[in-house]
């Protein structure tokens, strides 16, 4: 299967992050009144851009590319078996 | 306790629906067979698998329910964990997951069938579906009420619109899609959450504070000082504890049976292993979602027990859990109403959209399990053999969207008929409760037969009903709680009444399985290749760095489950 899901992972939070933390960065001070004082919005929001951008770049390396069960000797074996079994019997091309 | 919402808030939950349905988009192109849709092609990496196997369980019944027992019963709720959880995930990646991959069967009812037989398969299989839709209608209603009373939502607007979604993720991906999203929950459940735990732990003082104040919550309802802080040492006796249970029910009836039974053979998790892209990935996904699902108490139980702190601290109220109508306090709402407490607009956002996430995850989940069985175990089995891969992909596809709206329909009838989805959700509780005797016996004795193990699920299913209808615990009335029959044994709690009813009907479905088993005919042993532990070459594990090692992985994790459990003694 062709998308690693360390992309929409890493994108989606890169986006969440850079949004808390613009927010967080132009907000009025007094909404955080209710965390403690801690502009949350600003640290929170900076720490999932990091996650995401590092998730973002694992997703760029391409060893861990998702691949079939067939593919690997081990798997192969089990396919075999399945074909025994009569359980896949339509999804030969 | 209205919160209002911002523009922040509202871009972070449009990010997040966007997100979902472009994973669908863009996994469209790669549904080609009928097992790319049901089984991901077998072709998921054992950490997405992982994370998947835990998101899955993790709908926000779970996550809410977690932090209700956490102010309810305080750090024992970590048992559901650490007792119950984790061993029973190292089991089937150390021990079942061999013959569910192996056996190449495409679900559980399906295995059932290639060990035992037909009718063991079509017991399984039907309730199986019919739990999963029924069940998803229950949480989404449960959903609907409550960000109705949140945040003033319309009860249906919610309803349609995440079912829409789900609908249309899983009908374009597939389990995929599911699984996919499941990854994308995970994480925005810990980054949504992770904050109210800090903030939480910050505010009362961390840990010593914490307990301090959970000192005052036991002893003003009168139980020993630690009931509430520590999960073992007021368990020898039900009434020193507020779970009301001592410890042989909890270790047997929770640690064993019913955990046990949950995990290792229920097909909404195991369908997430099923689909790893090798043996080996296989039996290292519920071994590596065991790791977080280890840390998962400090995430969802600790706000429950620092809400019920706060609301019984002295001084100059700070928080309080807000009363049910009658007075009671509701700890359903521990988790939002902290949320609210804490998160500043912008941060809300985010932990909303978590609990959404959630929400719609664990409806992903069970439509992706209800499709698979109800295609290839109904379907194909019984109404429609033979036809081609297409048509039973484009099955897939429709029973996507008839599952849905079978679960908007129960979400919609339990709004009147709130009884007979109680009476529904227990009578699944009682065909369910023996399943684990079937497959420990299908799986490690061989002479187990298919006649065996059907009038053995029969056998444990009538006593799991006949041991409620006898039971009640302290303060419940006779009916949906128990005693409908008589009421001739008389327990702590409800929790334990549960227990037991697991441990009677476990109990019952060995024995009777066994008994059959030996008066029927068994099979030749060629047949059970695969299926049966002394029949199956073992899968090699010794291979690899130890981390990627099945039985080195479940030895590490069941080690720090030991660890955290006399941590919290």
């Amino acid at each position: 299967m062709g998308l690693d899901v360390r992309l929409p992972l890493g994108l989606l939070f890169v986006i969440i992050g850079a949004l808390l933390a613009i927010f967080g960065a132009v907000s009025d001070p007094s909404i955080y009144a209710r965390s403690l004082g801690i502009n949350v919005n600003l640290w929170w929001g900076l720490f999932m851009l990091v996650t995401g951008a590092m998730l973002f770049g694992l997703s760029r390396r391409q060893d861990a590319a998702m691949c079939s069960s067939e593919e690997s000797p081990e798997g192969a074996a089990i396919e075999e078996l399945e074909q025994v079994r009569c359980l896949e019997e339509n999804n030969e091309p | 306790m209205n919160a209002h919402l911002t523009v922040i808030d509202w871009m972070i939950i449009a990010v997040y629906f966007g997100f979902v349905l472009g994973i669908g988009f863009a996994l469209k192109r790669y549904m080609q067979t009928s097992t790319d849709f049901f089984l991901s092609g077998r072709s998921i990496p054992a950490w997405v698998g992982g994370l998947a196997f835990l998101s899955a369980n993790l709908g926000a019944q779970e996550v809410i329910g977690m932090a209700a027992s956490g102010a309810k019963y305080g750090i024992a709720t970590s048992h559901f964990y650490w007792l119950g959880a984790v061993p029973a995930m190292v089991f089937l990646g150390v021990f079942m997951m061999p013959f569910y991959y192996g056996s190449r069967a495409r679900s559980v009812p399906e295995y059932l069938k290639l060990r035992f037989d037909e009718k063991t398969r079509a017991f399984n299989a039907i309730s199986f579906a019919f739990m999963t839709v029924v069940s998803s209608g229950i949480s989404m209603y449960a959903m609907g009420l409550l960000l109705n009373l949140l945040l003033g939502w319309d009860f249906a607007v919610s309803l349609w619109v995440s079912a829409g979604i789900v609908v249309l993720y899983i009908f374009l991906g597939g389990l995929t899609s599911a699984i996919y999203n499941e990854v994308l929950q995970f994480f925005l459940i810990v980054f949504g959450f992770a904050p109210l735990v800090f903030l939480g732990l910050k505010d009362i003082g961390g840990w010593d504070g914490l307990r301090a104040g959970l000192t005052t919550v036991a002893t003003s309802q009168g139980f020993p000082a630690n009931a509430w802080s520590s999960s073992w040492s007021q368990m020898a006796n039900p009434s020193a504890n507020p779970m009301g249970i001592e410890w042989f029910g909890l270790s047997m009836g929770l640690g064993f049976v019913l955990a046990f039974g949950y995990w290792c053979t229920d097909f909404l998790v195991v369908q997430r292993a099923m689909a790893a892209n090798s043996m080996s990935a296989a039996r290292r996904i519920p071994l590596i979602a065991a790791v977080p699902k280890m840390l998962f108490p400090f995430l969802v139980i600790l706000p429950g027990m620092i809400a019920i702190a706060l609301t019984y601290a002295q001084g100059p109220a700070r928080f309080e859990l807000p009363h049910n109508p009658n007075g009671a306090i509701n700890y359903d709402l521990a988790m939002p109403a902290l949320l609210f407490h804490y998160f500043p607009t912008g941060l809300l956002g985010l932990g909303l959209t978590a609990l959404l996430a959630s929400f719609m995850s664990g409806m992903a989940g069970n439509v992706t399990a209800f499709n698979t069985v109800w295609t290839y175990d109904i379907y194909q089995s019984y109404i429609h053999r033979g036809a081609s891969d297409a048509h039973y992909l484009w099955v897939g596809r429709v029973s996507t969207i008839i599952g849905v709206a079978l679960s908007v329909a129960t979400a919609y009838a339990t709004t009147r008929f709130n009884n007979i989805m109680d009476m529904l959700q227990l009578l699944f509780a009682f065909v369910n409760a023996p399943l684990f005797g079937t497959f420990l016996l299908g799986m490690f004795w061989k002479r187990a037969t298919g006649h065996g193990a059907f009038a053995g699920l029969v056998a444990g299913t009538v006593v799991a009903a006949t041991h409620h209808g006898l039971s009640l615990s302290t303060g419940s009335v006779p009916g949906l709680k128990g005693a409908w029959i008589a009421s001739n044994i008389a327990y702590t709690s409800e929790m334990a009444q549960n227990f037991w009813t697991g441990i009677y009907a476990f109990s019952a479905c060995v024995i009777v399985t066994m008994l059959v088993s030996l008066l029927t005919a068994s099979r030749a042993e060629g047949e059970l290749k695969g299926l049966v532990y002394s029949l199956t070459e073992r899968p090699r594990s010794n291979e690899g760095r130890w981390y990627m090692r099945p039985v080195t992985l479940g030895l590490v994790v069941l080690a720090a489950s030991i660890f955290l459990n006399i941590l919290f003694w």
